[in-house]
């Protein structure tokens, strides 16, 4: 089967959506989201049947790129990842009305086949080109239909494109003094070269340059509060479910196995790096007054953890960041959904402006509880898999490591219990709180769904993955 | 073996299934239903335990089962298993037998309270954690539990969710649990690293067989889990969520807060004693803590006006003693104490529960005072469990609490000072209690003294069996014919060496302890009957008095050690350093703003201008090129 | 062909051309009037192709004198833009110094 076939239906997908109109888009647009995730899991079938996934044709011959696209299993993690929520993504927004309602569905399309293409992609200059062409949709859903003052959105959504175009052309930079010397952009090739130390660690500071803001590790985050509480919540469900795990994805893929010296080098620092984020990121979330914002911290301090699990350079860590990166994804999206849910009924963010939630509805209350819950890693949760590889991961390299990446569960249960007793507990609101509708308790459920079978039964995406991470780990090594 | 996987399945998930119906269905099932439904659940886990129970008493065979993969780490498996020996029966049997009459209790004693039937629901799915956590065959199984009835904890403490202050204690308790969790996974994290299982009889092979591991590793390990047990079963320094903690519904107090969850540390360190028997030191540590807590926790005990305030410091106290008799090896006494006070503590928070339920939630015991004739099923009950408490001979407490201070007493002899005297200040405060609430004159208002009455049937049946359990509850080990001990031979190799005969030195020391519990309730006697005096209202509280009555200010310190500067770091990190960097980064590009607005004033238009630097520029080139030959 | 050479000698032409390229260069710094700044260029322009047609005769090459062809034919249509340009400046604002040519400004 052509691999190739799911790119083509998110792209065909996105211009049918804007042929529709403005009334059926929402509806084509998910029919496709599904198609797409059906899609990937046909592939997955293939896979696990032993068909090698790849495609590959002749696209410019100077400077030699090719169209080369290749699955393997933690591809195909990420590409389920990718079309899955956006399908959930899709059909949480049945609930919100926008202006110009074909143009967002469209680009949200166009943005899936972007990052589709980014985790497909086996051609260096093919990839950037996904890479950066990811961009452009979440630019402009983030621009048109954000919400808060329009200057301010402006500045921090420019800030935001700006910001990370300009960490992606340190890693065309490198992608370009590589292909002077393997003559070809084709990672298997890339896999092959000799660098010398030197020129890995160039190499390897212009990836980490690119991917530290996208992710974003500290202290290259400041675009992403602002955006994401600027952006519409379906921007932010994307950009914080998918888009940033384009960034974790390629420190494994790309960064890691492309210069391994260095990255030997320096493991430490960047283990140091991801988890100064992680206790960086609680701390500031726990005075965030804005739920968005709130939520973007702990954000930043769980891909602190994932990150810090990449670099651990061995199998746990890398195994665990994955889990957790698909985790993060769907319990992101939950939790972001969950603050889109209030924001319909009270019209606000504003922490303190909720409250007494619970007694109004107590089902969207458990709902949300078990989000939480699932974020702070509570057992029987996916994330717990997740946290926990990785936390041992980091264990066997320096036990305190685990202990200062394992404040996370210290710090987490305190900012998002602290917002949970507020926003959901206390007195009971004044204003009134609509029953949640039949769209929005479907996503609720299907990503908690999600979140419990994955977390009591993690196999099948532990099989999936692990030859393909052992790849890596391999080329990796290869100087031992 | 099918079998009794189907029936462990069914201990394990009746309780489960009676949470999902409760959650739901718990609404428009009816407030007795649903509370039948929760009890029936857990009633059924006990039957099923029962069965367990007297099979493996028969057979001594530990039962495992294992069900299916979980987590996969490069070097070993953990798997969803379940051990099923007499350490988890044993435990099992006092969780679900006191679970259920809980349940009973709540049936009427929640009644009036419109969420009954979550109320039932986080019950059963306490009930639900807490077994995982007796029956995981692996510290990860285990930790599950671990987590879970924290959770649960943390649901039911905050079960009046409109009032913050209750919320903010439940949060605390979470967290408070939340640091130990994370001691307790570092241990995990490192047996896990050394000995590539988690399976606690592969962990005992193990590290039996590990003579080439660093030991300071083991001791770390250790530690570590001591950390978490210090957690869950709130011991210095961790032990300030328990007294919060009594915000939650009395029958709450009582399951968890004093019988069960309370309790998992103890579990957990008996369960790994192949490590501590290893680490002598650690050990140590675990009888100084514990012997410290129960001293700590008696004094302030001393002086707590809340009726439910007393207890919980009581039960901190006592699972001090308890960590006490850990420290030294004597699992088995420790066992036994659990069981005794699981017993008389249940009894003594349902018998608070049924008082405070009597006087419409009133908590303070200066408001209380002759409740004796208006419920004397309440104070007899009460009564008993609270010579229990106090080590009266033949009531169960005066076994238990002995034989840890036996122990005490051959091992270390100023823990057992600390350890005798936190018993005396035990009794005193126990009858302190019993007689502010229910000797003298009634010191409440008119219109309560017009309502008193004694509780419904189904709040004192609970009461009365607890109170059976809790006076002949020590028959299961007396003195030199001890039918625990020999129980759980199989389990502690060491346990024969612990077994002191009954020499003079034993009668002696039992005097003491019988002597000094009869002078701590003697004192009480004195102070609260003959001189009938009433505690103080908080404002006059002076002295040491103060000191003890806000608990040494331990809230306070932690506070601002603690809280405190992490969250003015969080606004530290907020208000400044996120806009330091923020403009760090618009800082560039302010900069290659301001540098192309500069540049912008060479394009001023004039032709002329263009055509000099035109020539002055080639002039440039070709002088270079002269040059660079 | 070398008489021509061997009776002037190659210095005089390099040291003719120079002069000439300097008072192009000064017309273009010094004079307002664009079409003789533009006549300034020219000069330097022919100053260049003199130069190339002399060093071609010295090295008996002839590409010298091919690109002097090329030469003239680019400025030919370089004159022919420019001019237009300049009648076009003028019709619009009616002037063609270069002081007055401001619209550039950024």
């Amino acid at each position: 089967m052509n691999v190739s076939l799911i790119l083509i239906i998110l792209l065909f997908g996105a211009l049918v959506t804007y042929l529709a109109g403005d009334k059926l888009a929402s509806k084509v647009a998910l029919f496709f989201g599904l198609a797409a995730a059906g899609c990937s899991i046909v592939l997955l079938n293939h896979f696990n049947l032993g068909e090698n996934i790849s495609y590959i044709s002749q696209w410019i011959t100077s400077p030699k790129v090719s169209f080369a696209l290749k699955a393997d299993g933690l591809s195909l993690a990420m590409v389920l990842l990718t079309t899955v929520l956006t399908s959930i993504i899709i059909l949480s927004s049945f609930g919100n009305d926008f202006k110009n309602s074909k143009a967002i569905y469209s680009l949200i399309l166009f943005m899936s086949f972007a990052m589709t293409g980014t985790f497909l992609a086996s051609d260096g200059l093919l990839y950037y080109i996904f890479w950066e062409l990811s961009l452009i949709p979440i630019y402009f859903i983030a621009l048109i239909w954000g919400n808060g003052d329009a200057e301010e959105r402006k500045k921090a959504v420019v800030k935001f494109f700006i910001y990370t175009l300009a960490g992606s052309l340190f890693m065309l930079v490198a992608f370009v003094y590589m292909y002077q010397k393997a003559g070809s952009f084709l990672i298997e090739d890339l896999y092959k070269l000799d660098l010398t130390v030197n020129e890995q660690k160039w190499i390897f500071t212009a990836f980490f340059l690119a991917y530290a803001i996208k992710i974003p590790l500290i202290p290259f985050h400041t675009w992403q509060a602002n955006v994401y509480q600027k952006a519409p919540t379906l921007g932010t469900m994307l950009l914080s479910g998918i888009m940033l795990k384009m960034g974790l994805y390629s420190l494994i893929r790309w960064q890691l196995p492309l210069t391994p010296l260095a990255a030997k080098e320096y493991m430490y620092i960047f283990i140091g790096v991801g988890i100064a984020g992680v206790i960086y990121g609680s701390i500031v979330a726990l005075r965030q007054k804005d739920l968005k914002k709130l939520l973007a911290y702990s954000s930043l301090a769980h891909v602190g953890l994932i990150a810090a699990g990449t670099y651990a350079l061995n199998l746990d860590g890398f195994r665990g960041a994955v889990l957790q990166m698909i985790a993060h994804g769907f319990v992101v999206v939950g939790l972001f959904f969950a603050a889109e849910i209030i924001y319909r009924r009270y019209e606000t963010r504003i922490i303190s402006e909720m409250g007494g939630i619970r007694s109004q509805s107590p089902k969207f209350t458990s709902m949300f509880l078990i989000l939480v819950l699932a974020s702070v890693a509570l057992p029987t949760t996916f994330n717990f898999i997740g946290e926990f590889t990785v936390l041992y991961s980091l264990s066997q390299i320096n036990i305190w490591f685990a202990l200062l990446g394992g404040t996370t569960i210290i710090l987490g249960a305190y900012y998002m219990l602290k917002m949970f007793q507020h926003v959901m507990l206390g007195e009971t609101n004044t204003k009134v709180f609509a029953y949640v509708t039949f769209s929005e308790g479907l996503t609720m459920i299907i990503i908690i769904a999600v979140l419990f079978f994955f977390g009591l039964y993690p196999k099948p995406i532990n099989d999936l993955i692990t030859p393909s991470l052992e790849a890596i780990l391999n080329t990796i090594n290869k100087y031992n | 073996m099918a079998m009794d996987t189907n029936l462990a399945l069914v201990l394990l998930l009746t309780p489960f299934l009676g949470f999902l119906i409760n959650v739901f269905f718990g609404k428009s099932l009816g407030k007795s239903v649903s509370g039948i439904v929760g009890t029936l659940s857990v009633v059924i886990s006990f039957i099923v335990t029962v069965s367990f129970f007297l099979q493996i008493n028969q057979t001594k065979q530990a039962i495992t089962i294992q069900l299916f993969d979980w987590i996969q780490i490069s070097n070993f498996n953990v798997s969803f298993g379940f051990l099923l020996d007499q350490l988890s029966v044993l435990w099992l049997l006092f969780v679900t037998g006191i679970g259920s009459l809980i349940h009973l209790y709540s049936i009427s004693y929640m009644h009036d309270d419109e969420k009954i039937h979550s109320f039932f629901a986080y019950l059963n799915l306490f009930i639900f954690f807490m077994i995982t956590l007796v029956v995981g065959s692996n510290l990860l199984v285990m930790f599950i539990g671990w987590e879970g009835v924290g959770l649960c904890s943390y649901l039911l403490i905050g079960f009046w969710y409109k009032n913050q202050d209750y919320n903010d204690a439940a949060k605390k308790a979470f967290i408070m649990n939340r640091i130990g969790d994370l001691g307790l996974l570092i241990g995990i994290f490192i047996l896990g690293g050394l000995f590539s299982t988690l399976d606690f009889a592969s962990l005992q092979t193990a590290i039996a067989g590990a003579h080439n591991v660093d030991t300071l590793w083991l001791s770390i390990a250790a530690l570590a889990l001591f950390i978490g047990a210090c957690g869950k079963s709130a011991q210095i320094p961790l032990y300030t969520w328990l007294p919060d903690a009594m915000a939650g519904p009395t029958p709450v107090s009582a399951l968890i807060h004093a019988a069960t969850m309370v309790t998992a540390g103890i579990f957990m360190v008996s369960r790994m004693h192949f490590l501590f028997d290893l680490t002598p030191e650690i050990q140590t540590i675990i009888a100084v803590i514990g012997g410290v807590t129960s001293f700590v926790a008696a004094t302030i005990g001393l002086v707590q006006n809340d009726i439910k305030k007393v207890l919980a410091y009581s039960t901190v106290s006592q699972l001090g003693l308890m960590f006490l008799a850990l420290g030294f090896g004597a699992y088995e006494v420790a066992i036994f104490h659990v069981i005794t006070h699981a017993f008389f503590k249940a009894c003594l928070f349902l018998g608070s529960g049924s008082v405070i339920h009597g006087l419409h939630g009133e908590q303070d015991m200066r408001k209380m005072g002759g409740l004796k004739k208006a419920m004397p099923i309440t104070f007899w009950t009460m009564l008993i469990s609270s010579l229990a408490i106090s080590g009266v001979p033949l009531f169960s407490g005066f076994f238990s609490k002995d034989e840890i201070l036996m122990t005490a007493f051959h091992h270390n002899i100023p823990l057992w000072v600390v350890g005798s005297i936190a018993s005396i200040m035990t009794a005193f405060y126990m009858f302190r209690l019993m007689f502010l609430t229910f000797f003298n004159d009634f010191r409440g208002t008119e219109e309560q003294k017009h309502h008193l009455h004694e509780s419904p049937a189904l709040i004192t049946f609970p009461l009365i069996v607890l109170a059976i359990l809790a006076t002949i509850g020590g028959a299961i080990s007396l003195p030199g014919n001890s039918w625990l001990n020999e129980y759980l031979a199989p389990l502690f190799t060491k346990a024969a060496s612990e077994e002191h005969g009954l020499g003079t030195t034993e009668y002696i020391l039992m005097a003491i302890a019988v002597v000094g519990g009869l002078v701590g309730i003697g004192i009480a006697y004195a102070k609260y009957i003959k001189q009938n005096t009433v505690p103080n209202e908080d404002a006059e509280i002076t002295g040491f008095s103060k000191v003890l009555y806000n608990k040494y200010y331990v809230d306070e310190i932690y506070d601002s050690l603690f809280v405190a500067p992490v969250n003015s770091l969080s606004k530290f990190f907020r208000d400044y350093v996120e806009t330091g960097i923020s403009s760090l980064v618009f800082g560039l590009g302010k900069v290659t703003n301001e540098l192309s607005f500069q540049g912008k004033k060479l394009q001023n238009g004039s032709v002329g201008l263009y055509l000099f630097a035109f020539v002055l520029g080639m002039c440039a080139i070709v002088s270079f090129l002269f040059l660079a030959q | 062909m070398n008489n021509i050479l061997t009776q002037i000698g190659i210095e005089n032409y390099i040291f003719l051309c120079v002069t000439l390229f300097c008072i192009g260069i000064f017309g273009v710094l010094y004079r307002r009037n664009a079409i003789i700044v533009f006549m300034s260029i020219e000069i330097m322009l022919n100053a260049v192709n003199l130069l190339f047609v002399a060093f071609s005769t010295y090295h008996q090459d002839a590409q010298g004198q091919v690109f002097v062809f090329f030469s003239m034919a680019v400025a030919a249509a370089e004159v022919a833009v420019g001019l237009a340009i300049l009648v076009s400046i003028f019709r619009n604002i009616g002037s063609i110094s270069i002081d007055n040519l401001k619209n550039l400004k950024g």
